[in-house]
Order: structure tokens, then sequence, then C-alpha cells
């Protein structure tokens, strides 16, 4: 079985919005895929169903051997502990210190404090933020709280990194910086990076696995992809 | 160990988020101490109209007057028959003799006089009976009068009934405003943390996304709403003790007449103290959890 695999999945919402249609994936360890499509092609609710933020009407998917649409409430958290999220909008608690934010989840697991100060440490210095522990989030730049946030996804490193759309609010060149720091981490870690965008100009230099949805259904598949051909389909 | 630490950081997330939310921690606590305060004023209250309506149905009693022609035996055995009664209590009832009556009258110059100038004690030797059951009080006194050797008998009817009814009615509604006021408390304690946490429902669903479990997440919460619940207590618990204290001095132990007694702040004042803290923080507790449950629902 594949490291991620989705087997006819169909998502509806109660307003009656049929999101996706028979999707079927693969994804193997270590892989770096790009999800990329229009607003409301589904790319969203395709990340979601990874982390369990929404469940399939019809079909399976399984994550890292878990299988996440029959997951319960109630243990949900040992598949996010195994999944780090990158978002759009950071997500950070806004009344926490970088420090505190990236160890927050590391702390609810019960760790001990000297573990969770390497791990921060670590997690820290591979996305490249420095002397900035003490700060709140509402002292740093979009690019610094994307860091942290990524320091946050990283921080236990698990096995399956999703990203939502995390340059989205990111001029250009802070993009590449966050872009970097991902692909650095996929070599590093060996984590499977997961990424839906619509960035053309990040999709085309990275030259990576590109899966197109369109109106819930996913249109094309290819290895070392890029943005424009997809349009060109 | 895991546990603990989990427990000493919700501990620490608790107090910390007290702190850093503190306008909305303020809302909670005012809230909290006014409804409390309401509260504290109607235990007080029905503890009080409690003891009014214990002293006064103390006083109440049965005077049976005996036929002045009966012989001692006879007295005896009417007071026999009066004392096996089921609501009558014999302990606090009494026997008083015509001769004993006439003695404590003629403490009274004018009174000794004109007994003085009868031959023959004019009086007759009476009962006094106390009652177990107040509202029983007429049928006891009616089944007393179809005894022998029995003249008359008082206990100012139509007051006492009047009185009676009056008391039941006063306590009732001391218990069910005390009642209904803890609900309302609790009401309004539960919504106001609901609002605390509506404002930081995002808060939760981070905790969610980064692999916090349920309990985990409650935990703080459970905390910090035990903690605004026993803080919004303590204002109403101070008002209480030195509150009532300075009341009960103030106007020396009793309102308007020797008849309306004021309890002892010392009995009634950590009763209430100890309840209101209980109602504080339980409430906060469940109505911090009540809320957070509703945003763990995905």
């Amino acid at each position: 079985m594949a490291f991620i695999e989705l087997k006819n999945v169909y998502k509806v919402y109660n307003n009656g919005v049929s999101a996706l249609a028979d999707v079927n994936l693969e994804i193997e360890k270590n892989e770096f895929v790009f999800i990329i499509g229009e607003s409301g092609s589904g790319k969203s609710t395709l990340i979601k169903l990874l982390y369990r933020e929404e469940k399939p009407n019809k079909g399976t998917v399984f994550v890292g051997g878990i299988n996440v649409s029959k997951l319960r409430n109630g243990n949900v958290y040992k598949l996010r502990r195994k999944v780090g999220v990158v978002f759009q909008d950071f997500k950070l608690l806004p009344k926490l210190t970088v420090y505190e934010n990236i160890a927050y989840p590391l702390e609810s697991y019960g760790m001990d404090s000297k573990e969770i100060r390497e791990k921060v440490l670590d997690a820290v210095k591979r996305v490249g933020l420095k002397n900035k522990l003490r700060s709140y989030p509402n002292q740093l730049s979009g690019g610094e709280q994307q860091r942290v946030c990524i320091a946050r996804a990283i921080v236990n490193k698990p096995k399956l990194i999703i990203c939502d759309e995390p340059t989205g609010d990111l001029d250009p060149k802070m993009s590449r910086e966050i872009m970097d720091v991902l692909e650095k981490i996929n070599e590093e870690m060996g984590s499977t990076i997961i990424m839906a965008t619509h960035d053309r100009e990040i999709v085309d230099r990275m030259k990576k696995r590109v899966v197109t949805i369109h109106g819930g259904v996913v249109v094309s598949d290819k290895e070392k992809g890029s943005y424009i051909e997809h349009e060109d389909n | 160990m895991k546990i603990i630490r989990i427990f000493g950081r919700s501990f620490k997330d608790a107090f910390r988020s007290f702190f850093r939310n503190f306008s909305l921690s303020l809302a909670s606590i005012s809230c909290s101490a006014i409804t409390l305060i309401i509260v504290a004023i109607a235990i007080l209250f029905s503890f009080n109209v409690n003891n009014i309506t214990a002293n006064i149905e103390d006083v109440l009693t049965i005077v049976v007057f005996v036929n002045r022609d009966a012989t001692d035996e006879q007295t005896t055995s009417l007071g026999n028959q009066i004392y096996s009664m089921d609501n009558v209590d014999t302990e606090k009832s009494k026997f008083n003799t015509k001769d004993e009556i006439k003695e404590s009258l003629s403490n009274d110059e004018s009174i000794k006089s004109v007994l003085d100038t009868l031959d023959e004690n004019p009086l007759q030797s009476t009962y006094v009976i106390k009652v177990k059951d107040v509202s029983k009080i007429s049928e006891t006194a009616e089944e007393i009068k179809g005894f022998e050797n029995v003249t008359s008998v008082k206990y100012g009817e139509s007051l006492v009934n009047k009185l009676i009814s009056m008391f039941d009615v006063i306590r009732n509604a001391c218990y069910v405003a005390v009642i209904l006021l803890i609900v309302v408390t609790a009401f309004l304690i539960a919504n106001t943390i609901k609002i605390t946490i509506f404002s930081r429902r995002q808060e939760i669903n981070i905790m969610r996304l980064v692999g916090t479990s349920n309990t985990v997440i409650k935990m703080p919460f459970l905390i910090e709403g035990l903690l605004l619940g026993i803080v919004g207590a303590i204002l109403p618990v101070l008002l209480t003790i030195f509150g009532y204290t300075f009341f009960y001095d103030y106007v020396g132990g009793s309102l308007f007449t020797q008849l309306v007694i004021l309890v002892e702040p010392a009995t009634i004042v950590y009763k209430t103290s100890i309840v209101l803290v209980l109602v504080g923080g339980i409430v906060g507790m469940f109505g911090s959890l009540n809320a957070v449950r509703k945003y763990l629902k995905i």
C-alpha cells in the first residue's frame, strides 16, 4: 500500500456543493507533490481530507496506514500528531511567543521540557528563524510567521507535511524563501510534502510532481510537471 | 509522569490565559460576583425567615382551662389524656395550678387586692400545651375541647391560622427563590464563560489541528472555569461574612420587635460562604466544559 492512498473518494458538502468526485490518488514516501487548481476546484477539500478536517462521503482515505475516513472524532489527534500542517493564514496562537507556539504541540503531548527544547531549537534552525523566539506573532512579518508555522509543523518530525497554500499571503521573494525551506525539509528529513497552491511561478520553478484538480476531478497527474502544461490540457 | 506533566501544564495554561485574557476574565468574575451576591442575600434571608418562623411558632401555645370543680385525680387524668396525644410536646408543655397562677398574678398589687377580697380562688388551673406540628394546632385544640373537665381552650384561633399559612408561604417562597437564583446564576456564569471561550474558538481549533487530544484541550478551560467561579465568589463571601455581621451588630440582633430575632452571624455566614464558593466553582467548571465541548465536534 502506498503511503497515502485515496480510493473512489467523493465529497459533497451539506449545502449540496460537490467538492470531489471519484478521486483516486497514491503518493509514496518522501515525495513532494503539488496539488493545483483554481479556487473552488476542490484542492483544499482534498488536502483537508488528509488531516481529517473533512470526512469523505464515500470512498477511503489512508494516511500512513491509518484509515482516516473511519477515524473517530476522539481519535483524530492520533493522526494529527503524525502529520504537520502549514496553513495559508499561519494559525499561530496570538498570545503565545514564537517559542511557545512551536513548543505547544509537544507540550500538549506531555513531552518533557528538555526534549521539547531540543526539538524546538532544531526546528527553528531548519526554518532559519533566529533571535525571534521571544517575539509574539503580531511582531513578525508574514514570511517570519509562516516560518514559525512550518517550524511548528515539523517540530515532531512528522512523516507527512501538508501545506495549504502556504505562500498565498506572501510576496514572491518571501514565497521563494519558504519554498526553499520546504524543499530542504523534504530532502533532509525525508518527509513527504503535499502542497496545495495556485502559484504558477513556484510550481514551474520546482519541477516536482503536479496533480491538477478541476471541478472536483483529478484531470492530470504528471511527474516533474509545470503549471503551464496543465493549463494546456 | 506524563499525566502529571500535562496536568501541571494545564494549570500553568489556565493561569496564563486567566491573566492574558484579563478583560474577559474580569467580565466573567464580575458576573459571577454580582449574581452570587444576590444568591447570598437570598440564602441569608431564608435562614432568617426560617429562624423567625421557628421563634414565633415556639411562642404559640394552647391553653386548656380545667373545670374548677374537678378533683386532683380528674385533673391528673385529663393531663395524662392530653399528654398522650401525638401532636403534644410533653417536654415543653406544663401544668399550672390555680394557686400558682394566683401567686404569679399577685405580683401586681391591684390584682392582688381584688383577689384578696374573695374567699375562694376564682381562677382555674391550666395546661399550657406546646404542639409539635403547628399547622395541626387547630385539630389538637378541638380534640382537647371534647375532653371531660375542660371548660375552655384558647389558642388565638384566627390569628394563629393566618400566621401559620403565611409562614408556610414565606418559607416556601424563600426556598424557591434560592433555587431559582442558583439556576439563574448558573446560566449567567455559564454564558459569560461561553463568550470568553467563543472568542477563543480559533485557539481551540488550532489546538485540535496540531494534535492535542480533546481531554488535554478541555483541562485548562476546566481549571480556568473553576478559577473564574471561585475568584468570582470572593467578594460575595467577604460581603456575607463582614456585611452580615455588620448588619447584625447594627440592628442589635433583632428587627422591629424582640419577636423578629436574627440568626447569629457565626452560625450561618460560613455555611453560606461554602455554598457560594461551591456554586461558583462548580458552575464555572461545567459552564466552561460545556462551552468548550461545542467547539470540539468536527
